[in-house]
């Protein structure tokens, strides 16, 4: 047995564990569902460096580090702390999870429109898990790896959301993951599951955050159906403390006219996987993936997407930037799969990197994979440093060279939060974005 | 308030500049002309301090300093500017703001006050009429698809705005139809005062009939080779370079 897989045993009692505390309320589906996975957890171990998903990827400190114990106890995080986490100007739902569990106490659920519920997972698969049952976990499926097995073996709580047919959410629903000291050194395992049915729509933003834990691991999963002529904005983002370990999945099924739009943001967190996987199952379905990760010190982000176009007419978008500083570390791989029967797919993926430092560097790997002869795909990856004329001509201009540079780090990175349609995110983030330079005040003036 | 005595510059290690010399006093203007590959716009990126022009040999003192000793940002402080030949385009940085930051810190250099956004947008509009430039170019990202005369245009304004001691103008006429030329010529004669100096560097004579220059100075193989009144620059247009550089060899040899 490998190391890496030494470390498996641990986790494999914890998830025992978690079987005999749940065994008896659950319902049976879910605990067969349950059984499988940890069964495949234990078949798939962790991933090593030789499989070539998790090749430039060592999830070792996390095996090693032994986030066995799973985090349950709510306690911190008063009002007054997650204030600083709400986005001025954005009225909505808010929804609190302190430590994995949903805190009603701390949410504030605006009035929904008739057929739109917003509850906790938990209760949802208490009260109505007949609703849940065609989902839950089959949304993610088989092709996952070992932590999405190991999400669904634990997964507690995280949010549920179901849109009936033509039922419009017009204020975005905000989810708020809080992890306290409580916390240190646990697993977090968030599970997500939207159901937007046809010709319906909402914006739900997922948004994890650290409240004073120590070197703790968010295992993170979500699943989003889309049904036909529905449209789901998914924002994910990642602001955890940098000694935070996290692994993110999101898993989506797009069905006929649908739109998913999701942008992906990564400013904090040590070592940070992300997989996006959407399935364009129906005509003329259109994904937009939209990434940002900036990383410093000795952080390590790597974004997996990968799209199927099943069926034709489909569109998809992939814009994913990278700013790196320090001994930082980035991975894009960027699956696109044109089946046979996708004629007329029209798919474009970029991503650029932009390194900062000597030390820093990125992986940029496209992949297209095309089975059909009439489809537009267009691909461009790029890794490099600030424009040095640019940055020149700045300087030409009396503006101090650390200032040029910010300034210009600040307009790469931005391009992706453009694209944010929500206006106080896009503030916010673009916000945090400057507080990331060293020159704020002078950049500042651009908003 | 510029000398520059023996300047020697190589660009990746080739040497291009050879011996250079020019003196330019306030008030006056100078056109270096000269064929290409006679080192005129490395002679303007020296000045401007590029990194990858390195002198090897020669001194530039500009008002009394060593202006090599600079970066380009102190010497920009100082009142050199630039005109670029081949104005960058700055994706994502709005040309209000990059003109707001150059114009702020400038105005700190020279011990004034900052403006505020009020005063700010009152002078950048004046000066743009100068410039004629329409307004809705300070809010698009720096030169971002700007078509050639807009990005010599934009540079006049920037030079307008910071309202420099020593402009050095590194081919602004090239590529422009004779209404942009008109404009850049607008633009250099307003700030033509007694306290200012200006180097036009410039492949034809055509802009100087709009700029009349009170030196013309002849460069090739990097060296100025003649020197002259405006009339120098005439009889360039209608004899070319040939005849100069044959005499300039001449009197090297």
């Amino acid at each position: 047995m490998n190391p890496v897989n030494e470390g498996k045993v641990a986790y494999l009692d914890t998830l025992a564990a978690f079987a005999r505390q749940t065994e008896t309320r659950e319902v049976l589906w879910l605990r067969a569902l349950r059984r499988e996975a940890a069964a495949r957890f234990d078949q798939l171990g962790f991933p090593t460096t030789r499989n070539e998903e998790w090749k430039y990827t060592d999830v070792a400190p996390i095996v090693r580090a032994g986030f066995t114990s799973a985090a349950r106890d709510p306690a911190g995080a008063d009002g007054a702390q997650l204030s600083r986490y709400w986005f001025e100007n954005l009225p909505g739902h808010k929804l609190v999870f302190v430590n994995g569990c949903f805190s009603a106490e701390r949410s504030r659920l605006g009035a929904l429109p008739k057929g739109a519920t917003v509850a906790s997972l938990a209760e949802a698969l208490i009260r109505q898990p007949q609703a849940l049952e065609i989902y839950f976990g089959r949304i993610a499926g088989e092709s996952a790896h070992a932590f999405t097995a190991l999400n669904t073996a634990l997964a507690a709580d995280g949010v549920y959301i179901h849109l009936a047919p033509g039922v419009q959410v017009e204020q975005p629903i905000h989810l708020l993951y809080v992890v306290t000291p409580a916390a240190g050194s646990k697993m977090l395992t968030p599970r997500n599951l939207i159901v937007a049915e046809e010709g319906s729509r909402a914006a739900v933003i997922e948004h994890y955050v650290t409240l004073g834990a120590a070197a703790y691991f968010t295992n993170a999963l979500t699943e989003v159906a889309v049904g036909p002529n529905a449209a789901v904005e998914h924002y994910r983002l990642q602001e955890e403390a940098g000694d935070a370990y996290h692994v993110g999945g999101l898993h989506a099924r797009l069905g006929r006219d649908s739109r998913l739009t999701a942008h992906a943001v990564d400013l904090g967190g040590r070592l940070v996987r992300n997989d996006v996987r959407a399935a364009l199952e129906a005509e003329g379905a259109e994904c937009t993936l939209n990434g940002l990760y900036v990383v410093g010190g000795r952080g390590h982000v790597d974004n997996h997407t990968h799209i199927d176009h099943v069926k034709p007419r489909g569109t998809s978008r992939e814009f994913y930037k990278g700013v790196l500083d320090g001994r930082a570390r980035a991975v894009f791989r960027g699956r696109i799969v044109v089946h046979p029967d996708a004629q007329h797919t029209d798919a474009r993926q970029v991503n650029n990197n932009l390194l900062l430092s000597r030390d820093a560097e990125a992986d940029s790997q496209p992949q297209l994979e095309i089975y059909a002869d009439d489809v537009k795909c267009a691909h461009g990856a790029t890794v490099g440093n600030l424009d040095e004329d640019a940055l020149f001509y700045l300087r030409s201009r009396a503006i101090e060279a650390s200032q040029a540079r910010d300034l210009l780090t600040y307009a790469f990175a931005r391009d992706v939060l453009a694209r944010i349609a929500l206006a106080p995110v896009r503030e916010r983030l673009e916000r945090r974005l400057i507080e990331s330079l060293m020159h704020r005040a002078p950049v500042e003036e651009l908003l | 308030m510029l000398s520059i005595k023996n300047l020697h510059a190589s660009v990746d290690g080739k040497p291009i500049l050879k011996g250079l010399s020019l003196e330019v006093k306030a008030g006056e203007v100078h056109a270096i002309m000269g064929p290409n590959g006679s080192g005129k716009s490395t002679l303007a990126n020296v000045l401007a301090g590029r990194e990858n022009y390195v002198v090897t040999q020669g001194e530039v003192i500009y008002r009394g300093k060593n202006l090599l000793a600079s970066a380009p940002e102190e010497r920009a402080r100082e009142g050199v500017f630039l005109a670029f030949q081949y104005p960058v385009e700055i994706p994502g940085v709005s040309n209000i703001y990059m003109l707001k930051a150059a114009l702020n810190a400038v105005r700190k250099a020279r011990g004034e006050s900052e403006l505020d956004a009020l005063d700010f947008i009152a002078l950048v509009k004046e000066r743009m009429k100068l410039a004629e430039i329409p307004e809705e170019f300070l809010y698009r990202s720096v030169n971002e698809g700007f078509s050639g005369g807009e990005k010599k245009r934009n540079e006049i304004l920037q030079m307008a705005l910071l309202e420099p001691r020593l402009a050095i103008l590194d081919e602004t006429d090239s590529g422009l139809d004779i209404d942009a030329l008109q404009v850049v010529a607008r633009g250099v004669n307003a700030l033509r005062s007694p306290e200012r100096a200006i180097v036009l560097v410039t492949h034809y004579q055509r802009l100087l009939n709009y700029i009349v220059p009170d030196y013309v100075h002849v460069l090739a193989s990097g060296r100025i080779v003649k020197s002259g009144d405006r009339t120098l620059a005439q009889e360039l247009d209608r004899q070319g370079y040939g005849w100069v550089a044959q005499e300039g060899a001449a009197a090297s040899a």
